[in-house]
């Protein structure tokens, strides 16, 4: 679905703003300052809650400084892979900046579709002068192209009204196989990623051996053992909607899905349901550049980036989803819901209450076994 | 498939094509009143008129050529092209071509892999090569990344060397003099001082030229040289005057000279030559082999040899053996291991439910149509509105409210619990399923099963059933030999929409199948745009094509296309 919003910021509301923006229409340190630079740039993300939480954070308060720029928005990010081959293949580059996981982050950068960035020269130091590289941390800079924004985390969901529990809470990742402690049916997604790194932390497993084992077919059939016995119970979901929909209709009593999914559907629309962070799975999501960009329309992204990933703007962008900010300086920053005005930081993955049994994803990892174990996760699927 | 009832020859008379032939047939020219040859006017005559129709369609056809026509064409040849293992690794794949398949391969294979690796990670090319390869072997996609961050080290024991052997070496221009054509040198110089002069570093320099002579003196170096030049040009903007070469040109050099070559280089580049063939026999050598295998033990492993030398011809089978669950391996053509099986499973399963739903679709479709076409006009349009109404919802809208339907805290199942039909701990499951999959593409497809019906039996006279009534057939027989084979066009018709329509839906599927209600069509969508093996894709893509266009043939053979009306 390509859904183009055309954002342009009135002239009237610059004008009655710019008294609170008093860099003349200047990107504070910008390393691109005063160069050429293209006033339009169009700007790829996943739409809904997330987008917004972009817009608001960031992209207002950039055009409210630099009126004279427009924004398009392209909700393509979960199939930017693919549309940015097409548009390599067709020699037609219509995006200028893209967002997306790290997996596909790295993929870009693998089939040379992603620019290939210095960390320093895109992203501004923290506050107090640490390096942009430093306060991102290298388990953030998964890819040589990849400029972080959040962590964010698969983790489960499950209702608090069931009668069959007999007042027993789920607490840990294995009871999502406990179907007697806790009958119902679950939801999980329609992938290999998680669902067998779960599946084999709970036949014992220990998580930093987790990779070792799934490398091996025997581990592999460990893993697709474990999952068979809750095969019958469970619903398979492909968008992050799902899970909190099938919670909220009371279809399944546990699901996995995005952290800030299952916030919105506890917080914002109060429904009987808990968030079970035993086991969470980081995963991050941030910007690329794609490979081939003008220099104009790439001065404006570069400027752009340097004020849309500094310190108070990721924390800033906290404020309206639960997604942890990448950077460490974001982490005390981190403020109240705009609407809500609830602490965000216990909602946070990155929140050392819920951190402290978090599992990290392995991408490099994935992307060797992604091919091979997904074709053998849907003839499991399947049979 | 043209009516041999209409064709030019069984019109009698006076057109103009019948008049060609008169006049063919005529003994001797049969003469306008221009005087010329009548077939010769004649034929002036009706090429105009076939160029102006042929200017009237030539939109349409334009169009269809450019959005149909060439999309296929372009599937059926990604279906089968492979050329990114025989470009970005030419010099391997020649190697490779006597390797037998047991053990690693030579040391010349491993060379060969350095310098295509070194130039395929300057250019970026590696990694995409790996995920290629990876399709095939698992593993390959890591291997190739981190062997391109590390590959420029392989040679670099050669490098040490000639520089610890005079530090000329290290110098770009030595090797410029050494390698460029004499004419080359002196364009890049006046290419430097222009550029200098008019302060313009935009245009680019001169196109690099091997000497020839360099070229017959060192046969292993000068061609890697060459390449090296190339690429500093091209993907790096750069000069070959300003960048020393890569490790294994040093490498090469070594091989050209312990072998004997490079006679006959003059001046200070000779004595530079002689001073290092002299001192070569003494050199520490390294095996490139040993250099691959310290960067990843893999590279030892002979799959990975098997599965590089399995998909080197720029065209390959194997997308197509893996649609229909085989695999190329190094031993030929051997089926995927049975965990790994799943296309041929997918494609009965799309035609079996693709044949589920056309006949549901049938069955639920003639009563409607039948109503329809006997009712009074006002109340049948009416009803035909009813008919039409879903057409104009989104197809999104209409799944999802399914889901809301037929879930298990469902409508549907939350009535039949009421009732007590169903127990509540035991609800049916209606969706995420097969079941869900027919019941909601029926509902979606049943329009086309309805029109071409209707406005088939609209044109049925009602009098035929009439007569034979009055000729003493009952209802059912009347209906069943008189009425029926009047609409079987209309049948036909519709069956071949609602069949085509469904082996290639997607979106339905995806949303309420679950697991054992998805098609080929999610399979080949999960290439498209999450895996990225579009080779695969474009194989499974030409499959239902031709799936479908037999199925057609056979259609065409029993039933005839002809007695297909949509009214």
């Amino acid at each position: 679905m390509k859904l183009k919003t055309l954002m342009m910021s009135s002239a009237a509301l610059a004008v009655a703003t710019t008294g609170a923006f008093a860099q003349d229409g200047q990107t504070p340190n910008s390393p691109v300052a005063g160069e050429p630079m293209a006033d339009e740039i169009t700007i790829v993300s996943w739409g809904g809650a997330y987008q917004d939480s972009q817009l608001k954070a960031y992209v207002e308060p950039y055009q409210e400084m630099h009126p004279e720029v427009t924004i398009v928005w392209d909700e393509s990010s979960s199939e930017a892979v693919a549309k940015l081959r097409a548009m390599d293949e067709a020699g037609n580059l219509s995006w200028d900046l893209v967002d997306v996981t790290a997996a596909d982050a790295m993929r870009l950068c693998d089939e040379g579709l992603a620019m290939e960035v210095d960390i320093n020269e895109i992203a501004a130091p923290a506050p107090d002068g640490t390096s942009a590289e430093e306060d991102f941390g290298e388990d953030m800079l998964v890819s040589d192209c990849f400029i972080p924004q959040i962590a964010y985390s698969y983790t489960f969901g499950y209702r608090t009204d069931v009668d069959e529990w007999n007042g027993n809470a789920p607490t840990e990742i294995c009871d999502v196989f406990d179907t007697e402690t806790f009958p119902g049916q679950r939801s999980l997604e329609k992938r290999p990623h998680n669902n067998m790194e779960w599946a084999l932390i709970c036949d014992g497993v220990a998580f930093e051996d987790v990779y070792d084992v799934l490398e091996t077919e025997e581990g592999q059939q460990r893993a697709f053992d474990k999952l068979d016995t809750i095969k019958d119970q469970t619903v398979w979901w492909t968008s992050g909607a799902d899970t909190p929909q099938l919670l909220a209709d009371g279809e399944v009593v546990f699901g996995s899905t995005y952290n800030g999914r299952l916030f919105s559907l506890i917080a914002e629309q109060d429904q009987p349901v808990e968030m079970m962070w035993d086991a969470q799975s980081y995963d991050l999501d941030g910007w690329i550049i794609p490979e081939g960009l003008e220099e104009e329309a790439l001065n404006r992204v570069k400027d752009f980036l340097w004020f849309a990933t500094d310190t108070q703007r990721l924390a800033d962008q906290a404020k309206y989803i639960s997604y942890g900010p990448a950077r460490d300086s974001s982490a005390p920053l981190v403020g109240q819901h705009a609407e809500l005005g609830i602490d965000m930081a216990p909602h946070m993955p990155t929140n050392p209450a819920n951190a402290t049994n978090a599992f990290v994803q392995n991408y490099e990892w994935w992307a060797d076994y992604r091919d091979d174990l997904d074709a053998k996760f849907q003839s499991w699927l399947t049979q | 498939m043209t009516d041999s009832a209409t064709g030019p020859d069984q019109f009698t008379g006076a057109t103009p094509d019948n008049a060609l032939r008169d006049a063919d047939r005529a003994a001797g020219p049969v003469l306008a009143a221009d005087g010329r040859p009548l077939k010769q006017s004649l034929s002036r005559a009706l090429r105009a008129q076939k160029l102006r129709a042929l200017g009237l369609i030539s939109p349409l056809l334009l169009f269809i050529l450019i959005t149909f026509i060439l999309p296929i064409a372009d599937m059926l040849f990604r279906s089968v092209e492979n050329q990114i293992v025989s470009e970005t690794l030419p010099r391997t794949v020649l190697a490779l071509e006597d390797w037998e398949g047991e053990g690693t391969p030579d040391e010349v294979v491993f060379r060969a892999l350095a310098a295509d690796l070194v130039i395929a990670a300057e250019q970026k090319l590696h990694t995409r090569l790996g995920s290629r390869l990876n399709y095939e072997t698992t593993g390959l996609s890591s291997l190739f990344r981190k062997t391109g961050r590390d590959v420029d080290e392989i040679g670099e024991v050669y490098l040490d060397q000639f520089e610890a052997l005079d530090p000329a070496w290290e110098e770009p221009g030595t090797w410029v003099a050494l390698m460029a054509a004499p004419d080359w040198i002196e364009a890049q110089a006046d290419w430097a001082a222009q550029a200098e002069a008019d302060r313009d570093f935009d245009s680019p320099e001169p196109r690099f030229r091997l000497d020839p002579a360099a070229g017959e003196a060192f046969p292993v170096a000068a061609p890697l040289y060459q390449r090296f030049a190339e690429v500093i040009q091209v993907e790096n903007e750069d000069s070959p005057t300003e960048e020393e070469p890569w490790p294994i040109v040093y490498q090469a050099l070594y091989e050209d000279l312990i072998a004997g070559h490079g006679e006959g280089v003059a001046g200070e580049a000779g004595r530079l030559i002689a001073a290092a063939r002299d001192a070569v026999p003494g050199f520490e050598t390294a095996s490139a082999r040993e250099g691959f295998l310290e960067i990843d033990e893999d590279w030892g492993n002979p799959e990975v040899w098997g599965t590089i030398q399995s998909f080197s011809d720029p065209y390959t089978a194997g997308y197509f053996l893996s649609s229909i669950d085989l695999q190329l391996t190094p031993n030929g053509v051997e089926k995927q291991p049975e965990d790994q099986q799943i296309y041929i499973l997918l494609f009965q399963r799309t035609l079996f439910m693709s044949l589920v739903i056309m006949g549901s679709c049938v069955l639920l479709g003639y009563p409607i149509a039948f109503l329809l076409s006997n009712l009074p006009l006002r109340t049948s349009n009416l009803l035909l509105i009813l008919v039409l109404l879903p057409f104009w919802t989104s197809l999104l809208v209409r799944t999802s409210a399914w889901k809301v339907l037929l879930q298990q805290q469902g409508v549907i199942n939350d009535v039949l619990v009421w009732i007590g039909l169903v127990a509540d701990n035991n609800r049916l499951e209606l969706i995420n399923n097969q079941t869900g999959t027919i019941i909601a593409m029926t509902h979606i497809l049943l329009p086309f099963m309805i029109l071409p019906l209707y406005s088939v039996m609209k044109t049925i006279p009602p009098y035929y059933v009439r007569a034979a009534k009055s000729l003493g057939a009952t209802p059912f027989t009347a209906f069943w030999r008189v009425y029926f084979p009047q609409s079987v066009p209309g049948i036909g018709a519709g069956c071949i929409l609602v069949f085509i329509l469904s082996i290639g839906y997607y979106i339905t599927p995806e949303l309420v199948g679950g697991t054992t209600g998805t098609f080929i069509s999610n399979r080949i969508a999960y290439h498209i745009s999450q895996s990225l093996n579009w080779g695969l894709a474009a194989a499974l893509g030409s499959i239902l094509l031709a799936v479908v266009l037999v199925l057609y043939y056979i259609y065409d053979k029993i039933v005839g296309i002809d007695n297909v009306s949509l009214g």
